[in-house]
């Protein structure tokens, strides 16, 4: 016996492959879709890898520093060092913003993380893992270390708020959970940068704490610059990153810091619930309903085109009716038509997928396991979406082929 | 009835007291009112009678398209219908027993001349290779093997009719129904077709039944059934021969 389905595609290929490709690239803006979500799912995974933190203590009560704003003291994290089972702790902020470029034609704005980091070196808490070029921080003051997703190179001027600092170091797939690209600046830098006024503003905060005569008493000389300079300096963190000792239960470690701190403190495990649960729930959820129109639109079209095509095969499928044809060889020739067409959707979809995922300016990641659900979606899809145009098939009458 | 009578006609097709109603009630149509007809095995017989006589109506009850209200048919020694009673498989019956040649050729458009004859017997379960095989012999002997790998819509009007008369024919069944099969053509070509299907009606001893209005054709026939009104009356034809 011959496949009837096959000889018909081959037949009309022209259509096949038309509507093939046209449903192939709905597939793969779903399968990007899907690549979407797991790229956001690894870019929070990667995030808390790269922090190299088993705890994240943070101020009470907050899910910071990341899901919320989070203020603690920046000389919290000595008591926090002195606790049991505490290896490294290391102090962090965190702030989203522009980034400015400097230098002739280069000018522009990136939006990034900047990440202020004690310059201690490699390994300890917050620092990024692995350069791809250039050095870690050193200095307290205005270098930086960027992802190279910012576009930037070593030695490249960028400003920060009102300072500027230069590019000593390179690194990748460092983002925000948002998919941001991190600027690694010293912590000191950072502290400012996300406190720091303008000057008009300091300037008229200046004149406001002179005219406060609590403040700007000619009895007590120095008081007034040391208020000045405590209102320009500020004293806080958004988090402090702790590396617990080898073979340490990182809840038993946490539970005296949250107990004798008054703070609250987060394991790896905690951390990745209120990024993937919390942060990132609401664009799943969004996702998921992208998901589930772009499945019903592709089902539409499969059953459209797949009646269309029976519809053009009335005559043909009376005639074969009427020479002894059985439903069943009939209606398996429907099915195949249209599993065929989804086989071509899937494969013009998974490479279209693969193509385009890295010009997409957030990360993508196409997951085997997502292609082959995919696939199974694909199949159930077509196979239901045959239903209609096989019901219309079956009902046609042999008597037909033989007319009036 | 003799003898000789009852032993071709246990071959060939035979109808007795067939009514076919349409619908019920008071728009109930009697299409057939108790037709009689007789086709032994090698003979080629005319059906003819004016628009709304009941021809289409007749052809779908002897293909086993529809089922007859009333009466009985047989086919060789099988009781195809029997008041009321029909046999279980007549999807089968179609594809073993009966050859269809149609008016419109309705080949398979998307399947080659080869395939659209060799699928008969592929359906009934024979090896592709022996179908195809079948096939062009037939596509030989009715002039068309040298199109064997076109496709249906590559062939003119006169070929697709030969190509549709060789897949009736492929099956060797006993019986073929031929529902205007020349109303397409020229007379010459009418003719042609009407001598290849008593060359095939003797060759494979096939009982085969004409419906045709066409004037050119209906000449040739030794033996013509009228049906006006839902009912049949015998006639002896002209006989013509075709040289
Ligand atoms: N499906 C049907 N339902 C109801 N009545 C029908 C049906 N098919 C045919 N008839 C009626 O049965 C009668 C015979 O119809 P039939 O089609 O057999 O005629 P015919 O001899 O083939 O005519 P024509 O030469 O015009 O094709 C007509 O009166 C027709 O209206
Ligand atoms: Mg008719």
């Amino acid at each position: 016996m011959i496949s009837l389905a096959g000889r018909d595609i081959l037949h009309a290929w022209g259509k096949f492959i038309f509507t093939g490709v046209g449903l192939g690239l709905l597939i793969g803006v779903t399968l990007t879709m899907a690549g979407v979500y797991r790229g956001m799912v690894d870019d929070a995974n990667v995030l808390l890898d790269n922090s190299g933190a088993d705890l994240w203590v943070v101020q009470q009560d907050t899910l910071g520093p990341y899901a919320e704003s989070s203020s603690i003291y920046d000389d919290t994290y000595r008591g926090i060092l002195g606790m049991s089972g505490v290896a490294r702790a290391a102090n962090v902020t965190y702030l989203t913003m522009q980034v400015r470029q400097l230098g002739d034609g280069k000018a522009r704005d990136v939006r990034a993380m900047v990440v202020g980091i004690t310059p201690d070196g490699p390994c300890h808490p917050g620092q990024p893992g692995y350069l791809v070029d250039g050095r870690h921080l050193t200095r307290g003051h205005y270098e930086a270390v960027a992802d190279i997703a910012t576009g930037f190179a070593l030695g490249d001027h960028i400003q920060i708020r009102r300072n500027e600092y230069t590019v000593v170091g390179l690194t990748r797939r460092m983002v925000s959970s948002g998919g941001d690209p991190m600027v690694f600046i010293p912590l000191k830098d950072a502290q400012e940068a996300q406190f720091l006024k303008d000057n008009d503003a300091i300037v008229r905060q200046r004149a406001r704490t002179e005219q406060n005569p609590a403040l700007n008493r000619p009895g007590v000389p120095g008081l007034l610059d040391a208020v000045i300079a405590s209102q320009s300096t500020n004293p806080s963190v958004n988090a402090v990153l702790v590396q617990i000792e080898p073979g340490a239960d990182p809840d038993a470690v946490a539970e005296p810091i949250r107990r004798w701190k008054r703070l609250t403190v987060y394991t790896r495990a905690q951390m990745q619930d209120i990024l993937i649960a919390k942060l990132i729930a609401t664009s799943a959820k969004q996702i998921g309903m992208f998901l589930v129109i772009l499945a019903i639109v592709s089902a539409a079209i499969v059953a459209f085109i797949i009646y269309t095509l029976t519809m053009g095969k009335i005559r043909e499928i009376a005639v074969l009716k009427l020479i002894g044809t059985k439903n069943r060889t009939i209606a398996a020739m429907i099915l195949q038509e249209a599993v065929a067409l989804g086989l071509i959707g899937f494969v013009v979809g998974k490479i279209s997928a693969t193509f385009w995922a890295p010009i997409f300016p957030k990360y993508v990641l196409l997951e085997p396991g997502d292609a082959l659900r995919g696939f199974v979606a694909v199949v159930v899809i077509c196979v239901l979406a045959s239903v209609l145009a096989i019901r219309a098939a079956l009902k046609v009458d042999p008597a037909e082929a033989i007319g009036g | 009835m003799d003898k000789q009578h009852v032993e071709s006609s246990a071959r060939g097709i035979r109808i007795e007291g067939l009514t076919k109603r349409y619908g019920e009630g008071d728009t109930a149509v009697d299409a057939l009112k108790g037709v009689d007809m007789q086709v032994a095995p090698g003979e080629v017989v005319g059906l003819i009678g004016p628009s709304g006589s009941g021809k289409s109506t007749l052809l779908k009850c002897l293909g086993a398209v529809i089922e007859p209200t009333a009466g009985r048919m047989t086919l060789g020694q099988d009781v195809i219908y029997d008041n009321g009673w029909k046999i279980p498989d007549l999807r089968a019956l179609r594809r073993d027993k009966i050859g269809f040649v149609f008016q419109a050729p309705y080949l398979i458009s998307f399947l080659d001349v080869t395939d659209n004859v060799a699928l008969l017997p592929m359906l009934a379960g024979k090896p592709n290779a022996e179908s195809r095989k079948r096939a062009m012999e037939l596509l030989e002997a009715l002039d068309v093997a040298h199109r064997a790998k076109a496709m249906p819509s590559q062939l003119s009007g006169g070929e697709q009719q030969r190509v549709s008369i060789a897949r009736g024919l492929v099956n060797r069944p006993p019986v073929i129904l031929a529902d205007e099969p020349t109303a397409a053509l020229d007379s010459e070509r009418a003719l042609a077709v009407v001598r290849i299907l008593n060359q095939m009606a003797k060759q494979y001893e096939t009982a085969i039944i004409i419906v045709t209005h066409d004037e050119k054709i209906i000449p040739t026939f030794k033996r013509i059934y009228h049906i006006r009104d839902g009912k049949t009356h015998e006639e002896a034809g002209e006989g013509r021969s075709f040289d």
